[in-house]
């Protein structure tokens, strides 16, 4: 089933179309990779899906629901979480406190707090952070603080999960665990598209994988189909075969 | 009906002022990033010590702009090595930095009204250099307010000349855009933020002398004329010449008109119902770039 | 026994509690032995109480800098003007307050969409416009401007006073550790994430924003009767910003007690260097802000935390060797 799609999708800052013309779908239960190189119009993709941006022209459907117009906030409510590449974590706030605004907010219907706290507690056991709940987030390794936005949105109980760049910045032990973090979240039913640069982490556990360049998908296929492909290794994979493997 | 063309021109007199007020705030704003609500006090002192020289050393009041010119910028530069740049470093981000260096300047403004008050006493004061009525295409205008509109506007261009054609222009106007890349490319970011408060300072001061021609000089002129350039700045836009200047014209014209076919006492509310839908409409004002 | 469990397990909170109830206490019956001026100085000082504590609860958990308390107090202040001799006092306080909720509305929804410097500056417009606009109706409407408040006993308004303050240091600390307050604090942490974990921004700030003017409002109209004489100029000055600003500033932000403790120290520092030195009191305001800004911008509040911290690492070092030996 259709979980989102997207048809004609535009963006342009003043005269620079940041997304060109795209259409894309992701099904229920998949894990989708975004690709491409710097600038290419991955982050903007996710900010016109998640409404921190509107859109210039086209049509994006979660469940059928049109998305257009809608603020981030009822987005959320729907099923659309998020983390974002520069952290944004609420940075004097403890971790549990971080995670509750996901849990108290993240549904449609009114939580009840021993709910919310519940959520909090398994959110944070998901993610391997029930150890630091009390501490203030600003306080966190780098690694961590990305866990708490995981925890934070998966508190919102999403259907669909944007990842941005959640490997960045870590080592290769750290990338294998949030390798598995990523296929765990999947196993729980919630859909996957993830932005990513490391490309160890896109061909390990993407089932599909998007590619875009100046704004335009230029290819759409399996981990395989992409890696043969001749635009794209021209375009991207030539040099990130050798900097992400 | 035959009093419009007086009152639209008198307004673009007014304006050229006005504009000369934003663009001191606009500096220290668009570049060294302190909103300085005590501008205006800043321009009271200007004032004051233009009328000071006028009455005691017979001075007219061009020379005496040429004269506090200095030690105004040597203020502002030194208020800015000291207080801001201290306020800087240690503020935990931006967003902090801009709080705290607008409440550092509130108590500026206490201060620097205080003096004000100390030094020139409570009653307004007023001195007369051209003040005498010439016609001009018709209308009559006094001279004083030709004049100050001629000088603002020049010094206007003067600057502007310094902002787009010298490197030192330049420079800050990379600052302006983003100070860390602008410091990677070697510019001392530290003295352009400085020079930039001097100037600003140096420029309320000379927008002062030029007022103090014009109006009376009091203790509450600072505030009134923080709310103008204020307003002048939002609507032409944070950061740009031209636009402080247009900006302040359409406000000296809206003042003209208001006061002419309405009443002086709603010159304020109708400057502040064009910021709202300014605000609401496009954030950035006219010209602005953010 | 179970009482002396109860005690034991509930020691700070019965800690708090009862010293709270003592200083209650003698702020009650502060009329009968304190005297005109003390009463009229408490009554003071709890008025700049409630406005720094509203204050800090928008400005300080939203990150939003608003420089509209001088509109909010105002607003009540002028109320009590009107209504002073058409209702008794008590109904007009929660009329103030409602009235400073009902124009904090529209201001808020226009406003709080502005970037954080644009709001400061639109809030420090709307002080000066709202001093023109009334002075301008006033003098259309009436033919004159400003009008004479009746004098209340000094009883009267150090009760409503106390009573107010006392509701708002309880509204506010329950709505500190409400949904509301977490979703005002998420929005301070960072706004945009906020948005996208489901936080209505808007709806909050606003609300936030109306509620923290219906408090100013209340201590406007309470204060009415001590000036005696009011118009546009004296109800709503620009001191009635700056001062909730620098009281909870300098207190701190981040902890509950911070405006409380600014308030009362610099409530009772303007009113005797008023009283000493009425020239000197702009100049040493203005010097004492730009050095609290400079050298404590947490305020008091973050440097007793600091120094908690800095105490607690040094006892807990002092633990560890103590446990080694």
């Amino acid at each position: 089933m259709r979980i989102l799609e997207g048809q004609g999708v535009n963006k342009y800052f003043g005269g620079l179309a940041a997304v060109s013309n795209m259409a894309f779908h992701i099904d229920q239960g998949e894990i989708v990779g975004l690709i491409g190189p710097n600038g290419a119009g991955k982050t903007t993709l996710f900010n016109l899906i998640s409404a921190a941006l509107p859109l210039s022209s086209g049509e994006i459907r979660f469940r059928g629901r049109k998305l257009n117009g809608l603020k981030p906030h009822q987005i959320c409510k729907m099923g659309v979480s998020r983390t974002f590449q520069e952290t944004k974590i609420f940075g004097n706030m403890p971790v549990s406190q971080n995670v509750l605004v996901g849990a108290f907010f993240g549904s449609p219907n009114r939580v009840p707090a021993e709910d919310a706290a519940r959520e909090v507690t398994q959110a944070l056991e998901f993610v391997g952070l029930s150890a630091m709940r009390a501490t203030p987030v600003k306080d966190l390794t780098l690694v961590n603080q990305k866990r708490v936005e995981v925890a934070r949105a998966l508190a919102t109980k999403p259907e669909l999960l944007l990842l941005d760049e959640l490997m960045a910045g870590l080592n290769p032990t750290e990338i294998s665990e949030s390798m598995k973090l990523v296929t765990r979240i999947r196993d729980t039913g919630i859909t996957i598209l993830m932005v990513e640069h490391v490309v160890k982490a896109i061909m390990g556990i993407c089932e599909r994988i998007m590619v875009l360049h100046h704004g335009e998908k230029i290819a759409d296929g399996t981990c395989r189909e992409i890696a043969a492909n001749k635009t794209v290794i021209d375009v991207y994979l030539g040099e990130g075969a050798h900097a992400g493997s | 009906m035959s009093e419009l063309p007086r009152l639209i021109v008198s307004g673009i007199l007014s304006g050229g002022i006005y504009g000369l007020l934003a663009m001191g705030l606009s500096l220290q704003y668009g570049v060294a990033r302190v909103l300085n609500i005590a501008h205006g006090e800043l321009v009271m002192v200007g004032a004051m010590l233009t009328w000071f020289l006028f009455t005691s050393f017979n001075i007219n009041p061009l020379v005496a702009a040429a004269i506090i010119g200095p030690p105004l910028f040597a203020i502002g530069f030194l208020l800015q090595i000291t207080l801001f740049r201290g306020l800087k470093a240690w503020a935990p981000s931006q967003a902090a930095f801009e709080g705290n260096a607008l409440l550092a300047s509130f108590g500026l403004l206490y201060i620097i009204s205080y003096l004000g008050l100390l030094e020139f006493g409570a009653y307004p004061r007023r001195y007369d250099w051209l003040n005498y009525v010439v016609t001009f295409a018709g209308m009559s205008l006094r001279l004083n307010r030709i004049v100050a509109f001629a000088v603002a506007v020049a010094i206007g261009v003067a600057v502007y000349l310094f902002l787009t054609r010298s490197r030192l222009g330049r420079a800050i106007r990379a600052t302006a855009e983003d100070p860390a890349t602008a410091g990677l490319m070697g510019v001392n970011v530290n003295m352009v933020l400085a020079l930039c408060f001097g100037l600003g300072a140096l420029l309320a001061g000379v927008a002062g002398s030029l007022i103090s021609m014009i109006n009376p000089v009091g203790t509450t002129m600072g505030f009134r004329n923080t709310v103008i350039a204020l307003i002048v700045v939002v609507l032409g836009g944070l950061g740009s010449i031209p636009g402080s200047f247009i900006a302040g014209i359409i406000i000296g014209i809206v003042s003209s008109l208001v006061t002419g076919f309405w009443q002086p006492v709603y010159v304020v509310p109708v400057y502040f119902g064009i910021l709202m839908v300014l605000l609401l409409a496009r954030p950035a004002g006219i010209l602005g770039k953010k | 026994m179970d009482i002396t469990r109860f005690i034991s397990t509930h020691r700070k909170l019965l800690l708090v509690g009862v010293s709270l109830l003592i200083i209650l206490g003698f702020l009650a019956t502060l009329p009968l032995y304190g005297g005109v001026y003390y009463t009229r100085l408490l009554t003071t000082i709890l008025m700049y109480v409630i406005l720094s504590v509203s204050w800090a609860m928008f400005s300080g958990s939203t990150g939003y800098m608003s420089l509209a308390p001088a509109v909010f107090f105002g607003v009540g202040i002028y109320t009590m003007g009107f209504l002073q001799r058409i209702l008794p006092f008590p109904v007009i306080i929660p009329i103030g307050g409602l009235l400073s909720f009902i124009v904090a509305l529209p201001v808020g929804l226009v406003t709080l969409r502005l970037k954080g410097i644009y709001f400061a500056i639109f809030t420090f417009g709307l002080v000066v416009f709202m001093r023109e606009v009334v002075a301008a109706l006033e003098s259309d409407l009436f033919g004159r401007v400003g009008q004479h408040i009746n004098p209340l006993p000094d009883e009267t308004m150090f009760y409503a006073m106390l009573v107010i303050a006392v509701a708002t240091l309880l509204a506010i600390y329950f709505i500190r550790r409400s949904r509301l307050g977490l979703a005002m604090l998420s929005i301070g942490g960072n706004e945009e994430a906020a948005a996208h974990m489901g936080v209505n921004t808007i709806r909050v700030k606003v609300l936030t924003f109306a509620i923290s003017a219906f408090f100013m409002g209340l201590a406007g109209v309470i204060m009415a009767p001590m000036k005696i004489y009011i118009d546009p100029r004296i109800a709503f000055s620009p001191i009635y910003s700056f001062m909730p600003i620098l009281m909870a500033v300098f207190g701190g932000m981040g902890q509950f007690y911070g405006p409380v403790a600014g308030a009362i120290i610099f409530a009772y520092l303007e009113k005797t260097l008023r009283a000493q030195f009425p020239q000197y009191f702009m100049l040493g305001f203005g010097i004492i802000l730009v050095l609290i800004i400079l050298f404590l911008p947490n305020g008091i509040a973050g440097l007793v935390s600091k120094l908690q911290n800095k105490l607690g690492g040094v006892i807990a070092k002092l633990g560890k060797e103590g446990e080694a030996e």
